[in-house]
């Protein structure tokens, strides 16, 4: 890349936060109200859900991972496994994603690209072979196609005799944001809502250690969103679910027990920090006086996260192993209960092993080296923290207050008002960037065009996966009963024109019987439609 | 304003673009931005949506009679996915609309794409300043 044409400002210590609050120089004691804080473990939770913060349980160190086949997938988690990973963090191709059979024409050029491709049990089977489902946690990176998912894992934990009350994981299973960032969308908006609220329920019942939704803001983050924006929009659509599963006589007390959630980590350490302690609060505040929720785990904000995404960049990358570190010790003090760190290379590549390993280790230095698990909330009390934390509180409310005003998330999905809100935001974001005011060291300031930028090796994904993939499902088409399949299809689409059915047993049944995630989906396209997208500039 | 600050500033003015999101990938942010920096130059702007096959594409490009198509990819599928597009509009004739390409897209593949026919590629370090130029230089030409 050539110099960029035009004089950038000159990198200095703003007094306002990339969230854009102003942060005063000096904050005192006067900010500080110890009851507004409260105590670890107690309500409001500002200092964490646990009393005894990360000595009872060191949260989930938990890596994205999965690409091509099955085959090769099994393989790196394996690997992962070995290096002291603790839960299973399943990357899905986009067929798998969009509902399509990787046969399909729109999804050939994509098969095994960003995940693995899972398009029926069999997969699944090979995906899991030799890891005890009983004992590890697998999360799902899926949404529109989430209950054929979940559906197709208890399937395999069936067949492999693993009663299902233990396994434990998490399917992300939050369309909201799909529509709004990250664009896996399948049916329209009520219907995806319909099945969300069906696998939630079942989910308590069937598998009560599995989280049956993580409600995720890191997309929008990632797409543009400020922090504050992150966590307002995101508490905003966890109520949209909430007020579905009451709708659908759901119990609070039971179901908010089992939501949990998904956020962005980037560089600015405090408004991080702030961000999960206002968001902690405001939620078990909103559980309670809105809904009545008086369990104190119907009130608990748990939360994964992500480090790295768009804070990470291609020039000098071996500087995002920095990035990711600082970032993490945010998600340590903020009380994350499993974390995801980036491998450096992320920006541009599928990570090596190389690279992946780097940061798996810098979750473990954090963990074990540094102290900083040793005490709960340990910048709790601290003048600025405190401050900073209420300033977040007020205005991720004042954000939540803007979608109420408009009519509320799913309105303001439909007619296209809060995508169109995070694009503005993003070209925002991206002008200080080329401005040079948001300083993205090695990027726009102390950037040196003849720095080494080769990271020493690159992954090269095998062309010959789709070939693969595209042949074992051919051949499942073959061996499969086809008549057992057709019937259990049937019967998913029947029972979807009823309402009050909940589909969970009907595609569990699917997977049983090899069915794929394209006919399921399809399935029920026939009944519901397609999301149209509302295209606003 | 001046008339020629005011031309510096949209020297995309009279263009007509598409921008296009080809295959699966939801992604769309990068697309968006780049839309709204394109109309900002002086450009009429029209955005397809998300998971658009090749023939749809190159469809609308013709029937909105586009200067040039600008296509983001950040699934790794951008060698297939550009060059289906480029096969469909001159397949109709219409080869002298001039592709852009932007999204996650390692160095190594520029040279590909260049040698499919893709007038510039656009990652997401670069200023939309610089993006905006470049576009500007290549459909004068």
């Amino acid at each position: 890349m050539n110099a960029p044409e035009h004089p950038l400002v000159e990198p200095r210590v703003s007094q306002t936060s990339p969230s854009g609050i102003e942060v005063p120089v000096r904050v005192g004691p006067e900010s500080v109200d110890p009851a507004r804080v409260g105590e670890p473990g107690e309500y409001p939770f500002t200092r964490g859900i646990f009393a005894d913060g990360f000595r009872g349980r060191l949260w989930t160190i938990r890596q994205y991972s999965g690409f091509g086949t099955a085959e090769e997938s099994n393989e790196r988690y394996k690997f992962l496994l070995e290096q002291g990973q603790t839960g299973l963090s399943v990357a899905l191709d986009l067929p798998t994603q969009c509902g399509y059979d990787p046969v399909d024409p729109m999804a050939r050029p994509e098969v095994g690209k960003v995940g693995v491709s899972l398009s029926n049990l069999s997969e699944a089977e090979i995906l899991f072979d030799g890891i005890d489902l009983a004992s590890i946690s697998t999360s799902f990176t899926i949404n529109g196609s989430a209950a054929m998912i979940y559906a197709m894992y208890l399937a395999v934990a069936d067949k492999r005799g693993v009663p299902r009350a233990k396994l434990t994981g998490t399917i992300q299973n939050d369309i909201l944001k799909e529509y709004v960032a990250r664009g896996t969308w399948i049916f329209p908006v009520r219907p995806s809502m319909r099945l969300i609220a069906d696998s939630i329920l079942y989910s308590n019942d069937e598998t009560p250690r599995f989280n049956p939704i993580s409600i995720a803001g890191a997309h929008v983050r990632d797409a543009g969103s400020t922090a504050v924006e992150e966590m307002a929009y995101t508490l905003a659509n966890g109520l949209a679910y909430v007020d579905e599963l009451r709708a659908r006589g759901g119990d609070v007390e039971k179901f908010a027990k089992r939501l949990s959630f998904f956020f962005y980590v980037h560089m600015d350490f405090f408004e991080e920090v702030c961000k999960f302690r206002a968001g902690r609060r405001l939620w078990a505040k909103l559980m309670k006086e809105r809904y009545g929720a008086n369990d104190p785990k119907a009130q608990h904000f748990r939360f994964g996260v992500v480090c790295g995404g768009s804070s990470l960049i291609a020039p000098q990358p071996y500087n995002n192993i920095v990035r990711v570190a600082v970032e993490t010790m945010a998600a340590v003090m903020g009380g994350a209960q499993s974390i995801f760190t980036a491998a450096f290379d992320e920006a541009f590549q599928i990570p090596t092993e190389f690279s992946a390993e780097i940061a798996v280790r810098t979750q473990q230095m954090i963990a074990y080296e540094s102290g900083i698990a040793r005490t709960v909330d340990p910048l709790g009390g601290s003048y600025f923290v405190e401050q900073h934390t209420d300033r977040m509180e007020q205005e991720i409310e004042r954000v939540m207050g803007e979608i109420d005003a408009y009519g509320g998330v799913v309105k303001a999905i439909e007619e296209g008002w809060l995508q169109m809100r995070i694009a503005e935001r993003a070209l925002e974001r991206k002008l200080k960037v080329d401005t040079g005011e948001t300083v993205v060291v090695g990027q726009n300031h102390f950037r040196r065009d003849d720095a080494k930028n080769e990271v020493g090796e690159t992954f090269r994904l095998d062309p010959g996966v789709a070939k693969r993939v595209i042949e074992k499902f051919e051949r499942l088409r073959q061996t499969r009963d086809a008549g057992a399949a057709e019937r259990s299809l049937a019967k998913l689409g029947a029972a979807a024109r009823n309402d009050r059915e909940n589909l969970m047993p009907y595609l569990v049944d699917c997977c049983h019987a090899y069915a794929t995630v394209g006919e399921m989906v399809a399935t029920l396209k026939r009944q519901w439609g397609e999301f149209q997208e509302p295209v606003r500039l | 304003m001046s008339e020629t600050q005011s031309h510096a500033d949209t020297p995309l003015r009279g263009r007509r673009i598409l921008v296009a999101k080809p295959g699966l990938d939801g992604h769309d942010i990068g697309a968006k931005v780049i839309a709204l920096a394109l109309r900002n130059a002086g450009a009429e702007v029209i955005y397809t949506g998300l998971r658009k096959s090749a023939d749809y594409i190159a469809r609308v490009a013709i029937d909105e009679g586009v200067d040039a198509v600008g296509l983001s990819i950040l699934s790794g599928s951008h060698v297939e996915l550009v060059g289906q597009v480029l096969e469909q509009l001159r397949a109709a004739n219409a080869g002298d609309v001039k592709v852009f390409v932007g999204g996650t897209i390692p160095a190594e593949d520029h040279a590909s794409l260049a040698a499919l026919g893709v007038r510039g590629v656009y990652t997401a370090d670069m200023p939309l300043a610089d993006v905006v130029g470049a576009v500007a230089k290549e459909l004068a030409s």
